[in-house]
């Protein structure tokens, strides 16, 4: 792609300047009409900032950041306060500290006990559907075989289907085989990320060059080994983008462990936060909307941590995944 | 569901010479995930189709009913008054998010911002939010007992409408649905847009087509196969409805029924009223309708590449 412009870039320099009274009026705006043909390819590059634009796009920035910025300064306050104080400022003695001291140790650690829980559904939940995700879509990238393209149909037609549609069935099948209330009723159905499987698929066709595996074979190494040692460092980019976005779909899960899980022993963060805000909203139940505040901020910190700090590798792997859609 | 191409290498596939039954190996690999996929996909679509078929009467209990659950569904007005909901959700919510996610994605792709890399990442953030904490932070914003809504009530001495009333409650779902959603489909925008050939809007450029001119009739046709597929995805997010209304519920008792919108209502049939063979007869027929309009869409939207 860059190789393509910068052919245009060349080619089209000295067009732009012979034909600068049809596009005058734009790049008149633009504010400017007489670059170099060299300079050419910085004008389009980096065209010239808009405040306007960039105004537009803040206000969407601060739609998304207002709630954020409640939950951070809610978080601050006393119960008392909370409820007194205007939403988006500070107020009342700083609580913070306490906030998350009550929420850590209130019911008998039981906020500790569903970090836990979630930690478990998605270590395995997450990484097992990753690593489903980076073998299956190895394999069908790298390799042909009867049924590859019925695989691929079947795959794609299962994500139209309505996940939630299939919560109930899947409930009461798990429930037959006596899984419901147990972790695996909430890690098994984890493991599918059809999403994923499509991502590692074409992440494999184009960072695992065919030559370098024929090689590998040539040399006597086996399926296997070829695949953790070649495949494998290959896809990094691509298992980092899918194990966060699995990671993501697993920690945030509600309706699956909510049909699943009856015993609060079992919880994900996810059911119990909703289990505090309906204890609080519940007539005559002992108000703990701090700790739902709390709970809820200390809920969201490790994934935001994550996506700013693994940025580079996700938008590397969702710009490779988008250039065959 | 044509709209995503099956990606290259069926006929680059280096075949692995001289193993035995060296055609199947592949299936090594793509065989767990077929397995589970079979167990948590096709069985639960298959056991659903068996159940809607029964029907479990206190009196003589289990019975073969054939498409009886079927025609109870149809002239059910619960389950109707839950899909206009949703369909009504779908018509207004699914066009505001997506256009808010294109322009964004286009000013961000026009490198006119400042700042762009801070837009892109802090739009996005709310993707990393649980759609259980994004339910809780707007509900109680907008509750008039602590929220910002009580805040502006008392600071300017009005009476805002109550968000959380019968008759906007789905307005205030939709609001945050758009804010859980907005920056995963600039996103998936962004990132296609990423991949258009800078040297054809150099090009348009020349001949002296104007940025709107460029964005209509390049950037955007360039885009169509992301469009469709967010505004696919979109649908079927809207007819699974279930999160946001079930999470405001304690919050908005009175406005929000327990068949508000198709999910719930098979999650209330099934959980509170045991009906479990009409609850997967409702999933069934929620599933069909959500993977017909998807169909449609997508046809619609590959015609017009012509």
């Amino acid at each position: 792609m860059a190789q393509a412009s910068t052919q245009a870039d060349t080619g089209a320099g000295t067009g732009a300047d012979g034909r600068a009274g049809t596009a005058g009026a734009w790049r008149g705006r633009r504010g400017a009409p007489s670059e170099r043909p060299a300079g050419r390819r910085h004008s389009s590059d980096r065209p010239r900032r808009s405040v306007l634009l960039t105004v537009l796009t803040a206000l969407v920035a601060v739609y998304t950041l207002v709630p954020l910025a409640w939950l951070l300064i809610s978080a601050t306050k006393t119960q008392k306060s909370l409820l007194d104080s205007f939403g988006l400022w500070f107020s009342g003695d700083f609580a913070l500290w306490d906030n998350i001291q009550q929420t850590l140790t209130y019911d008998d650690h039981i906020f500790v006990r569903w970090l836990l829980n979630t930690l478990l559904y998605v270590a395995l939940g997450a990484g097992g559907a990753t690593f489903l995700a980076v073998l299956g879509g190895y394999g069908l990238a790298k390799f042909d075989f009867p049924g590859r393209r019925g695989v691929f149909a079947v795959v794609i037609g299962a994500v139209a289907v309505p996940g939630a549609a299939l919560a109930v069935p899947t409930f009461l099948m798990f429930s037959k085989m006596g899984l419901t209330n147990t972790p695996w009723a909430v890690i098994v159905p984890s493991l599918i990320s059809p999403f994923g499987l499509y991502l590692m698929w074409v992440f494999a066709s184009e960072a695992i060059p065919d030559e370098l595996l024929e090689a590998a074979r040539v040399d006597g190494s086996g399926e296997i080994r070829t695949f953790f040692r070649i495949g494998l460092p290959l896809l990094g980019p691509g298992i980092v983008t899918v194990l966060l976005f699995t990671v993501v779909a697993t920690w945030n899960n509600y309706f699956l462990p909510l049909i699943m899980i009856k015993d609060p022993d079992w919880y994900p963060l996810t059911l119990g936060l909703n289990a505090w805000n309906a204890q609080a909203a519940t007539a005559g139940g002992q108000p703990v909307f701090n700790l739902v505040v709390t709970g809820s901020l200390l809920t969201i910190v490790p994934l935001v941590a994550a996506f700013l700090l693994l940025q580079r590798f996700w938008q590397t792997g969702l710009a490779a995944g988008s250039v065959k859609e | 569901m044509a709209a995503i191409p099956p990606p290259p290498g069926t006929g680059r596939a280096a075949p692995p010479r001289g193993r035995r039954g060296r055609r199947w190996l592949g299936w090594g690999f793509v065989a767990p995930f077929m397995i589970v996929f079979a167990l948590v996909f096709l069985a639960p679509i298959g056991y659903s189709i068996y159940l809607s078929l029964f029907r479990d009467r206190l009196i003589g209990g289990t019975s073969f009913v054939g498409l009886d659950n079927y025609v109870q569904a149809f002239q059910d007005g619960q389950f109707w008054s839950g899909l206009g909901r949703v369909a009504l959700f779908l018509a207004v919510q699914v066009p505001i998010m997506l256009c808010i996610a294109l322009l964004v994605a286009l000013a961000l792709d026009s490198g006119r911002l400042h700042g762009r890399n801070f837009f892109r990442i802090t739009i996005f953030l709310p993707y990393a939010v649980p759609a259980v904490v994004a339910t809780l932070m707007w509900g109680f914003m907008y509750g008039d007992r602590f929220g910002l809504v009580a805040d502006i009530n008392d600071a300017f001495g009005v009476s805002l409408p109550n968000l959380l009333s019968p008759g906007l409650v789905l307005a205030s779902i939709g609001n945050i649905v758009t804010w859980e959603f907005v920056g995963y489909n600039m996103l998936i925008f962004y990132s296609a847009l990423h991949v258009v050939p800078r040297s054809l809007y150099e090009a348009a450029e020349i001949d002296g087509a104007s940025q709107l001119r460029i964005v209509t009739s390049i950037k955007i046709p360039a885009i169509r196969g992301a469009l469709v597929i967010a505004t696919i995805f979109s649908i079927i997010g809207s007819f699974q409805l279930f999160n946001e209304p079930s999470i405001l519920k304690p919050l908005a008792p009175n406005a929000i029924t327990t068949y508000f919108t198709p999910n719930l209502y098979t999650y209330s049939l099934s959980f509170s009223g045991q009906q479990h063979n009409y609850a997967a007869t409702v999933a069934i027929v929620m599933g069909v309708v959500t993977m017909i309009i998807a169909y449609v869409v997508q046809l619609r939207g590959m015609r017009k590449e012509a």
